[in-house]
């Protein structure tokens, strides 16, 4: 078995017995990384990696170390990181050298663990296939001609290619989960306010939350243990007790009730996706869980929705990227308000703009109600629709993505692109956790299961996940270059 | 309803964005692609459905009234594109 599939856990025990070095496994990814051509880093932070790979075998060997002391991982790019630019995809913060750390940052260092570097992504988060990014699009490691999924295009690719150990990802319309699918890698969501957003480069507040991006869920467990966590330099950050989140992984899950909505299972869904995810249920089955057929009735309505809300948060968030404090500004602006007309507009990619646009249209005077209200109280039918399901079962199963990854460049158009987000954008609306987890092949590429859990079920979700991780080795199968 | 060019000019300058005239073409047709997206929500009842503005309905969690934060002017503004005698610098909008 080679350094780049092992896991955290594996790692781990490996640096325990002094079977290797971090400084060892930092320069095996190093060298992997110089050697890719899967574009999955907007900066490789070399240096950093090794100073911190040093101090982490220093910390070994004098007997300070715990589980994730001196692992390699990608960190997303819109993750402030202080000293190291902070790009968020866009050619607006191209410039941008943080001067802070986020909090996820702050945590990953006190953790002891060692940054390769930051995981390219769609331009602020904005995406689904990882081809708004300023650096260029992302390859699937499965097929370098695919998608790898988007907006945590970079991370997953970068786990999945033996880039690095894991990574940290975002996700507000399932930018974590869709790309974790797509690449065949395991993806964590949590409930929102789980994970601190202080220093994550907003995209849409109400929705946007941080999460592991792993080859397990023992190993996203690992992780969610280090970032999650009451922060009070962020508003909406949950004063809820953070539990061990590997303590429940071997629970039986004998009797465990799942539910199937059937609008998840309509016309849409490809029969090669359909198949994995109903196999996946099937051992579910084998292992003593009941399934359920549930509705989710307003479900469909989760893409009109999402499309309206996450643009007006949007535009209201990115108005700060003016060309004054920080960031892109164009040259020699002849006033103030040529300097922002083109610093915005020289600095946003197509996608950023479209967004902006929906969002200061739908918010503006005599369209408020019409659009972002209107969003706002579907958005509470959607949320209640998951109330009643989870009166009846303990989690959701379907698929996350209807497809798997597509060709790089075959879809053109905005809205269909949106369409493909159907199954994920609805727990963001809901404020739900959830997970995407190997559970097979179609052509070829990897195929997710998607489970939503009910709020603050992150443990539970962990432990479904893990079980299954017991049963099936589709979490194992690498890249054929891997 | 449907969106003309000129009111997609007119969102832009909202947005502080200027288009080129191939930009306003597109981005004229995917708005209006977008926003016919969203006229489905017409179909759906909500007079007496409250908006969520917040996926845990919690409200906003106030703190005590010290200073916490130092003073790091120089460090934020060695990243700004001008400045000068600790301000950030802009075209003269006033002369």
């Amino acid at each position: 078995m080679s350094i780049h599939t092992k896991t955290i856990a594996q790692l781990a025990q490996g640096l325990k017995d002094k079977e290797f070095s971090s400084v060892e496994i930092t320069q095996h990814y190093l060298d992997r990384i110089k050697q890719s051509d899967l574009n999955a880093f907007v900066t490789v932070t070399d240096e950093l990696a090794m100073a911190q790979a040093q101090a982490a075998d220093d910390k070994i060997a004098s007997g300070g170390a715990s589980i994730l002391t001196g692992i390699p991982y990608a960190h997303k790019d819109i993750f402030c990181t202080q000293g190291v630019k902070t790009s968020a995809g866009s050619k607006m913060l191209d410039n941008f050298i943080s001067p802070y750390d986020a909090t996820v940052s702050h945590q990953l260092n006190q953790a002891d663990l060692v940054m390769l570097g930051k995981a390219n992504m769609d331009e602020f988060a904005m995406g689904s296939s990882n081809e708004n990014s300023f650096y260029g699009a992302v390859k699937n490691p499965w097929d370098k001609s695919k998608i790898p999924g988007g907006s945590s295009g970079g991370s997953a690719a970068a786990v999945a290619g033996g880039l690095s150990c894991f990574a940290t990802g975002t996700d507000t319309g399932g930018s974590i989960r869709q790309p974790a699918s797509l690449c065949g890698i395991t993806g964590l969501k949590p409930t929102y306010g789980r994970v601190s957003r202080y220093g994550m480069i907003a995209y849409a507040s109400s929705l946007d939350q941080a999460g592991p991006m792993t080859k397990t869920a023992q190993d996203a467990a690992i992780v969610l243990n280090a970032m999650a966590g009451f922060d009070d330099k962020d508003s909406t950050s949950a004063e809820q007790v953070v539990p061990d989140y590997t303590a429940n992984l071997n629970d039986s899950i004998k009797g465990l009730t799942i539910g199937l909505p059937k609008e998840f299972f309509s016309d849409g869904l490809d029969d090669g996706v359909a198949t994995q995810v109903m196999n996946a249920v099937k051992e579910f089955e084998a292992m003593g869980a009941i399934v359920k057929e549930i509705t989710l009735p307003n479900s469909a309505y989760a893409i009109p929705t999402y499309y309206i809300v996450a643009p007006c948060e949007c535009s209201s968030n990115l108005s700060r990227m003016d060309g004054v404090r920080y960031g892109h500004r164009c040259d020699n602006p002849k006033d103030l308000e040529d300097l922002y007309l083109r610093s915005r507009s020289e600095g946003f990619g197509a996608e950023v703009k479209r967004r902006i646009m929906i969002g200061a249209y739908a918010l503006s005077a005599g369209y408020y109600d019409a659009y972002y209200l209107k969003a706002q109280k579907t958005r509470h039918l959607i949320s209640d629709d998951f109330k009643k399901a989870f009166a009846e079962v303990d989690v959701i199963m379907g698929p996350v993505s209807p497809t798997t990854a597509f060709d790089l460049g075959s879809v053109k158009d905005p809205v269909s692109m949106y369409l493909a987000d159907i199954y994920t954008l609805s727990a963001n609306l809901a404020g739900l956790p959830g997970m995407s987890i190997p559970a097979g092949f179609s052509n070829k590429l990897p195929v997710g299961l998607q489970l939503i859990g009910n709020y603050w079920s992150e443990s539970k979700l962990l432990n479904i996940a893990h079980q299954f991780q017991q049963q099936t080795d589709w979490h194992t199968k690498t890249p054929e270059e891997g | 309803m449907s969106l003309s060019e000129a009111q997609v000019t007119q969102i832009a300058y909202l947005a502080r964005l200027s288009l080129s005239d191939d930009e306003l073409q597109d981005n004229t047709k995917d708005l209006n692609d977008i926003l016919g997206l969203a006229e489905q929500l017409g179909a759906i009842e909500t007079d007496d459905i409250e908006p969520m503005a917040h996926p845990l309905h919690m409200t906003q969690r106030l703190r005590a009234d010290v200073v916490t934060e130092i003073d790091q002017s120089e460090l934020f503004q060695s990243i700004a594109p001008k400045t000068g005698n600790g301000h950030y610098l802009v075209p003269t909008v006033i002369e």
